[in-house]
């Protein structure tokens, strides 16, 4: 007995955990999948009925589905770029001799471990319109304050600046440790060479630096595509629709209306654009040959 | 950087860019613990922003008025469970995958991370439900394993493949069985690793909010579910709140602190290395 288990070690040390993510994920993903070809509202009596593609043929039909499919990538887009030119300029300045680099390094861990339901109610409270210092600010600068969440124009970019609040420092962090494991020489050289700080950056610091950056916009990008926490504490999806994400669209329709068939088709759309997008990013870093 | 000396005002420089950056940042939590010691009045007139009648009444609300014991009592439940189980689960995997190079498993694991959680939540419910566990601890433990796990493989997997094995060779021609070397031998001296990856796993289990939103009900509710009692009425109990936020962070930021090595690591496990 004894020998069979060290003979087949590799397999018994890593079966409980495999079979514990077929059981909870995978073979949960394969019954969202079975759902989303039926019409069900969960009720007891009435069962799943089968409707072949209908759930997917009613979402593109669907002007929210567009609508949560286009917010998804714009909140996404926007705030991975503002994090990642934010992170790496911060990572920049954090390079040099600071006083106190370990303490102020770990500071900047706290947006990101923050439970993100206590710190979207922390930015309710900013961006309260009538009591909040996001206006009380705006106003000491002598502007109008602003509706931040409850106006549909403008809570895309305020949830926007919350993400880019809590994550811009993981990327600052991952450049940081990126930036202190380049090489010194090609920097020497190029001081030699007459160029200059820019110069020097440009052309040798950022393509050293691009697997780092790869790999922080990959994990950031994963995350921000399924942003749920910050969005539900602080506007749910409003006012209306307006900050309504596939995440939160999802939510909605399974656990408030109960459409589960159609649900389930747009999280397995949802599940299949992350997926890909993962993959192709995995990929594209391959291809590039960056390899870390 | 090396060689010449940096100039006298690019020092003052970078550092006021660190150091307000680092103020910018911390902002909102200052702000939050001000509010906390504020009472509701202070906190509606804009004109008091740095008036504070230091009291505890907002916390001490928190406990009497909100029963926020149980809900601590609930998280931290679910968080040790989650994480001791994963602990169970993960650490061997992570021994097998880091020794034997498995690399496939590695990445399979590393799919539970990309995954979007809300992929399986209506089979979830509907299974648990079946079973009557929602408002159970076993549902949110579970739940919440998918979390823990993997977040304890990705920090473990580095840190055994950097550990010395003649120490688990020797046990073996000393007569032990792998699994008894790796318990006896492996895990005693991996303890660094093994109390920050718990932390890791717990802030995570923690903070995880969509899990709970589904599977808690009254009486397993935890607390980022919790704190939604002060704004369910057309009041919100500004204080209140930003007591409650503040007994929810502050337990993961100390941790944090303590596991700052590993934070990164963690976040950014699997995907780095894949």
């Amino acid at each position: 007995m004894s020998n069979w288990i060290d003979r087949n070690i590799k397999w018994v040390f890593t079966m409980p955990a495999v079979i514990f993510v077929g059981l909870m994920m995978v073979m949960p993903v394969g019954y969202t999948f079975w759902l989303s070809f039926h019409d069900w509202n969960m009720s007891n009596i009435t069962p799943p009925l089968w409707v072949a593609l209908q759930n997917y043929l009613d979402l593109f039909h669907d002007e929210l589905f567009i609508k949560s499919l286009k917010l998804m990538f714009y909140f996404t887009i926007v705030a991975v770029a503002v994090e990642t030119v934010l992170g790496v300029g911060l990572a920049v300045l954090m390079n040099q001799n600071i006083v106190g680099k370990g303490l102020v390094k770990t500071l900047f861990l706290l947006p990101m471990v923050a439970t993100p339901v206590a710190v979207g109610l922390i930015w309710v409270l900013i961006y309260e319109p009538n009591i909040g210092i996001a206006n009380v600010f705006l106003e000491k600068l002598g502007l109008p304050g602003q509706e931040w969440l409850t106006s549909q124009n403008l809570v895309m970019p305020s949830l926007i600046f919350i993400d880019v609040w809590e994550w811009t420092p993981m990327i600052a962090l991952i450049v940081l440790a990126g930036l202190v494991s380049l090489p010194k020489d090609p920097y020497e050289a190029a001081m030699i060479d007459g160029a200059n700080t820019w110069q020097s950056f440009s052309k040798i610091t950022l393509p050293l630096l691009k697997p780092t950056l790869y790999s922080a916009v990959l994990l950031r990008m994963i995350d921000a595509l399924k942003t749920f926490d910050i969005i539900y504490a602080t506007t749910q999806g409003g006012p209306g629709t307006s900050s309504q994400t596939i995440n939160i669209y999802g939510y909605v329709l399974g656990f408030q209306y109960f459409k589960i068939g159609q649900a389930s088709a747009l999280l397995m759309i949802f599940f299949i654009i992350v997926l890909s997008i993962s993959i192709f990013t995995i990929l594209l870093r391959n291809r590039a040959g960056v390899n870390l | 950087m090396s060689g010449k000396k940096p100039k006298p005002v690019k020092v003052i420089l970078t550092h006021v860019g660190v150091y307000l950056s680092l103020f910018l940042f911390l902002l909102p939590f200052l702000w939050m613990l001000l509010a906390s010691f504020k009472t509701q009045v202070q906190i509606l007139d804009t004109s008091k922003l740095f008036e504070i009648t230091a009291s505890f009444k907002n916390y001490v609300s928190v406990f009497n008025e909100y029963s926020f014991l149980t809900f601590i009592w609930n998280s931290f439940i679910v968080g040790v469970g989650a994480t001791i189980f994963g602990l169970i689960l993960g650490l061997p995997a992570a021994y097998a995958i880091a020794k034997y190079k498995q690399q496939g498993l590695g990445l399979l694991i590393l799919v539970a991370r990309i995954v979007p959680g809300i992929s399986f939540l209506i089979p979830w419910f509907i299974i648990f439900s079946k079973l009557n566990l929602i408002d159970t601890y076993t549902s949110l433990i579970l739940s919440h394993m998918l979390v823990t796990m993997p977040f304890i493989i990705w920090v473990m997997i580095p840190f055994f493949e950097g550990l010395p094995h003649e120490l688990e060779e020797s046990a073996r021609v000393d007569g032990c069985s792998i699994p008894s070397a790796f318990v006896r031998v492996m895990l005693p001296i991996s303890g660094p690793g093994i109390v920050t990856s718990s932390i890791l796993a717990f802030i995570f289990s923690w903070n995880n909010f969509m899990f709970s939103l589904i599977l808690a009900g009254d009486k397993t509710k935890t607390l980022p579910i919790a704190v939604f009692n002060f704004i369910s009425y057309s009041d919100i109990n500004w204080g209140g709140l930003m007591a409650a936020s503040v007994i929810i962070t502050a337990p993961v930021l100390i941790l944090a602190l303590f596991a700052q090595k590993y934070i990164i690591a963690g976040l950014t496990g699997g995907s780095v290395k894949g």
